[in-house]
């Protein structure tokens, strides 16, 4: 197949008109899981097939977009989700979090506060937050239209009776506007509180699944937790080594083989445009630009 | 008992049918259940037994008749209740204990989470708590309070009924059904879980359905007993009177049958 077979942003009309449908319902019902026909795309699932669709649907010419996996713009995932677009949009991509329109993530929310003129497009393996303790799909379902979550919490009482503490700390679930309990994908349990309240539309894809749900803008987001447990968003205590940032998201790195390591911001955009700014951590050397 | 006295019926079963295509599962069953009563319902495999009581407690609709519970508002028809209203009942007002364990049970979840897990449901909040009470309620049905933390795979067969019993329990529901909750379990096993659930109702006042094929069973447990044959209500009475002197033909059948054992 040559690209000019190719409609603009891969997907035909048909296809995002009926995406943009389930993200309408999804931006409609705040947390709510909607089926959609998830469409065969050139990459595996796991390759986040969801997400990219939902980017495919959401995308215009004018869209400056940013990829991020785990924090950084220059992983395989990343780079060839960015190529993809490059190639079957031509949409102009960036780097920079503060340039992009729309930014699609796996396992990261950006540090850099988001605005109301963005939309971020989370990549999502599994939407079903009870699955955990309830295989079965039909009571899912009946779960969250009756609102029956007490499973959520035996989910996090094992965790406790088991290890102490809520050891949940990726996937951590949330409740929507006080209804559906949600799945924030494998994001950091530290990112937690960035997705409520937030000024952009966040949108979730699960291609394998054929499932979308939505927060949008200023929905209110809270972590479950117990009275005596509350829900603690944690982070390695360090600085990062290289920019020095106190309350950013940290990567351990092992540098040598003595037992060398050094902690950095998983968010590569934030901590160079931090160094580009005159911080220097621990570790790091202070960047050209901030030089001159 | 409560039966001769004005109480109104916890529970009222009018005319009760449930057939599968051409088969009869159980037919035009009738019977009221008083607030703390417990009733027996007998009869040989493939009675019907186990069809009316899952009609009665939602897990099956039945093809007609009706099923009044006294809620904490009045009187309300079971069947007619809407879907979230009905498993909201299911969960607070209502328990049901399995014949296996492992239908009532989680069992990839510890014990503590198994007997939590209906707090949490009514929105239990703090973990010391939900704990303490799941404590309290193991060290009622007999498991030491260092099993807390295991899974009930890691118990016996009479230890996983007993933490089903616990996991029903513990929201201190209005009225329990269970089917056949000593079958499958060795004779010496079955003693004891009797004696804990004979303890059990004296002290919390349960209100009880009991399905069994053993006598022996409502011999101990129910004040009042009902017999069942081809899905048919063939006799009910009081237990002893029922026993000690069978009106029916066929309970005569079921009573003989026993003492030959
Ligand atoms: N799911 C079902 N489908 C068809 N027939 C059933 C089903 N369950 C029970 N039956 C039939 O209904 C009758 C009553 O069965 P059941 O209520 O299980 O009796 P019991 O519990 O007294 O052994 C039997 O004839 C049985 O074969
Ligand atoms: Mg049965």
């Amino acid at each position: 197949m040559t690209d000019q077979a190719y409609n603009f942003a891969y997907l035909d009309e048909q296809t995002k008109r009926m995406i943009r449908r389930a993200i309408l319902k999804g931006v409609a019902v705040p947390g709510y899981q909607v089926p959609f026909a998830s469409r065969e795309m050139p990459m595996p699932y796991g390759w986040g097939t969801g997400g990219v669709q939902v980017t495919a649907a959401c995308l215009m010419p004018e869209d400056v977009l940013k990829v991020i996996d785990q924090g950084a713009d220059d992983t395989t995932n990343a780079v060839s989700i960015r190529k993809f677009f490059q190639r079957t949009a031509e949409v102009a991509t960036t780097e920079a979090t503060a340039e992009a329109t729309v930014i699609q993530t796996r396992h990261r929310i950006p540090e850099a506060a988001l605005t109301k003129d963005q939309i971020l497009v989370y990549q999502v393996p599994i939407p079903e937050p009870l699955r955990f303790l309830e295989p079965r799909e039909t009571e899912t379902r009946k779960m969250h239209s009756l609102e029956e979550y007490g499973l959520m919490h035996v989910k996090l009482y094992e965790d406790i009776a088991r290890h102490g503490a809520i050891a949940t700390s990726y996937a951590y679930p949330v409740k929507v506007e006080g209804r559906y309990v949600m799945d924030p994908s494998p994001i950091p349990k530290f990112d937690n509180p960035k997705l409520s309240n937030s000024p952009a539309l966040q949108l979730f894809g699960a291609g394998r699944e054929q499932r979308i749900y939505a927060l949008p803008p200023f929905t209110h987001v809270v972590s479950l937790d117990f009275d005596d447990h509350p829900f603690e968003p944690s982070k390695a205590p360090h600085d990062c080594d290289l920019c020095g940032a106190s309350e950013s998201y940290l990567d351990e790195v092992i540098t040598d083989d003595h037992g060398g390591r050094m902690f950095v911001c998983s968010d590569t955009d934030f901590c160079r445009t931090r160094r580009e700014a005159g911080h220097v951590g621990r570790l790091g050397t202070p960047s050209q630009e901030a030089a001159e | 008992m409560n039966a001769m006295t004005e109480t109104r019926p916890l529970l009222s079963v009018r005319n009760l049918t449930k057939r599968y295509g051409p088969r009869i599962g159980c037919a035009d069953v009738s019977f009221n259940l008083y607030p703390g009563e417990v009733l027996g319902i007998v009869g040989e495999s493939g009675s019907g037994k186990s069809t009316l009581l899952s009609c009665l407690a939602g897990h099956q609709t039945p093809d007609t008749g009706e099923v009044i519970f006294q809620t904490a508002q009045g009187p309300r028809d079971v069947l007619q209740m809407a879907e979230p209203d009905r498993r909201r009942l299911g969960r607070t007002d209502w328990a049901f204990v399995h014949q296996n364990p492992r239908d009532g049970l989680r069992m990839g979840v510890t014990a503590g989470g198994n007997v939590g897990e209906r707090l949490m449901a009514v929105g239990a909040r703090h973990y010391g708590d939900i704990r303490e009470k799941a404590t309290d309620w193991l060290g009622r049905v007999e498991i030491a309070a260092d099993r807390i933390d295991d899974r009930p795979r890691q118990f016996s067969g009479g230890m996983q009924q007993r933490l089903q019993i616990a996991r029903n329990l513990v929201t201190g529901p209005r009225l329990v059904f269970m089917d056949e909750p000593t079958g499958g379990l060795d004779v010496s096993v079955q003693a004891r879980l009797l004696d804990l659930l004979r303890g059990l109702v004296r002290d919390l006042g349960l209100s009880v359905i009991i399905v069994t094929h053993d006598l022996a069973v409502v011999r101990l447990l129910a004040h009042r007993l009902m017999v069942m044959k081809s899905g048919h209500v063939v006799e009910q009475g009081l237990t002893d009177q029922v026993l000690d002197d069978p009106q029916h033909g066929y309970t005569q059948l079921l009573v003989s049958s026993i003492l030959q054992v």
